[in-house]
């Protein structure tokens, strides 16, 4: 099973094996992941499931679809490795992803 | 002082289902919203999602779900308080005192919290300092527009709040409006209007950039933006504007001595009631063991908060269960004729 890791704002970090289809945001509340709030279920509508992609593997994830960068421009703090996890798939492509959690959502 | 027998905290549909259930079985309610309209969720965060899964409606947007919703209670007749959001919560007897932010007192034996994921405040900056000039040189809404007269306003946003401001201030203020890339998710014709204004001169654009940090003893005096590439600027400012849209916050809520588990509260499935008697919790906001969060287990869960609600109401009656489709009863209330 592929394995994300979560790093929490204060530095602690979690390394969760997350099914393949699941969302990076999904695999974050199943887990309780503190930092991860996901207020809309995933529906792109809230921005709070924002994360920083570590950066080698931001170009190796599914890009950005239409709408995304206009919830991440409500997001707290915003880089341009901002994603929303929600729209994050887990697959085998990317086993060992690196996500940092912003200071709040 | 108003009394009730029963008053509903949030108006999305759970709510607006709750209060229809109450009116229905010969109950009083009223509805307190943080928004300034009715719809919760399905209106400030989905309008024109398509929604699948609502029982018998095969499709509708969150906007014609809450407006049917709206329909089906038009029988009653329903105080809203919107842009009010409750602030305290006291046991007085067996009535609980509810005050909100706008000063409206009320007394009822019954409380049902629909609130969603809590009430919709402004996503604020990220520097601390900024709360010390908060409402006073920062905002993030406007009540009167007349202190930017002839001062210098910087706009922060990308979308239609932030641009509909910038053009409006720039008639007589100095503007400078900042936003951390360069599309705007605006209606077009209102970045088309903007980007005409930037080329005459009448607003300055920095694209890419983001509060960095303010700087001021009473008043504010000027303010740090970071690009991208980590240069920054400063920028003499009377005023800072804030448009980065709303966040669900639990807010007072959590003060009320009920048990919460994360952002939701914990209740029974019979009553749906919280650790604290006559105080209820149903849709989103409410959690027990097999919890959907589906806006239909809201319509269920507020159906028998109604119920619960009856016996604290009206503790000398007996409730009796009746079909709309035969109770005389119920057909009254809903005016119709047989």
């Amino acid at each position: 099973m592929p394995k994300v890791k979560y790093i929490e704002n204060n530095g602690q970090s979690h390394t969760i094996e997350v099914p393949k289809g699941l969302t990076v945001m999904e695999g974050a509340v199943q887990n309780n992941i503190p930092g991860i709030d996901a207020d809309c279920g995933g529906g792109m509508a809230c921005a709070t499931c924002h994360v920083y992609v570590k950066e080698e593997w931001f170009d190796k994830i599914n890009p950005k679809t239409e709408g995304e960068d206009d919830m991440i421009d409500q997001a707290h703090q915003p880089n341009k490795f901002s994603r929303l996890s929600c729209q994050i798939s887990v697959s085998d492509e990317i086993d060992g992803l690196v996500v940092n959690l912003p200071e709040k959502q | 002082m108003i009394k009730t027998d029963a008053l509903v905290i949030g108006a999305g549909p759970t709510g607006l289902f709750t209060a229809h259930q109450l009116k229905l079985i010969g109950l009083s309610c009223e509805v307190v919203d943080n928004l300034d309209k009715i719809g919760g969720q399905c209106i400030e965060l989905y309008p024109d999602k398509p929604i699948y899964d609502i029982p018998a409606v095969p499709e509708c947007t969150g906007e014609e779900l809450t407006n049917n919703l709206i329909n089906q209670l038009k029988p009653f007749d329903i105080k809203f308080h919107l842009n009010e959001r409750v602030e305290e919560v006291k046991k007085n007897n067996y009535m609980w005192q509810v005050k909100t932010n706008k000063g409206t007192e009320f007394s009822t034996p019954n409380i049902i919290i629909a609130g969603g994921v809590g009430s919709f405040e402004p996503r604020k900056f990220a520097p601390k300092e900024c709360e010390k000039f908060e409402e006073n040189s920062i905002f993030y809404s406007i009540k009167d527009k007349q202190i930017f007269k002839n001062k210098t306003v910087s706009i922060f946003g990308g979308g239609d709040s932030a641009l509909d401001w910038a053009i409006e201030l720039s008639k007589s203020s100095k503007v400078n409006l900042i936003h951390r890339r360069d599309q705007f998710r605006g209606a077009q014709s209102t970045v088309d209007e903007m980007n005409k204004l930037v080329l005459e001169g009448n607003i300055n654009l920095f694209t890419k950039y983001q509060l960095k940090n303010v700087h001021g003893s009473q008043k504010l005096e000027g303010i740090d933006i970071e690009h991208e590439n980590k240069e920054i600027k400063n920028i003499k400012t009377d005023y800072v504007l804030g448009f980065f849209g709303l966040i669900m916050q639990l807010g007072p809520i959590a003060n009320w001595g009920l048990n919460l588990d994360k952002k939701t509260i914990s209740v029974d499935t019979e009553k749906f009631e919280t650790n604290e008697r006559g105080i209820y919790a149903v849709g989103d906001i409410c959690q027990y063991p097999g919890k959907l969060k589906l806006i239909l287990s809201g319509f269920h869960e507020g159906a028998l908060a109604a119920r619960a609600c009856f016996k604290l109401a009206r503790p000398n009656e007996k409730y009796r269960f009746e079909f709309t489709t035969t109770s005389k009863n119920l057909k009254n209330r809903l005016g119709v004729k047989d």
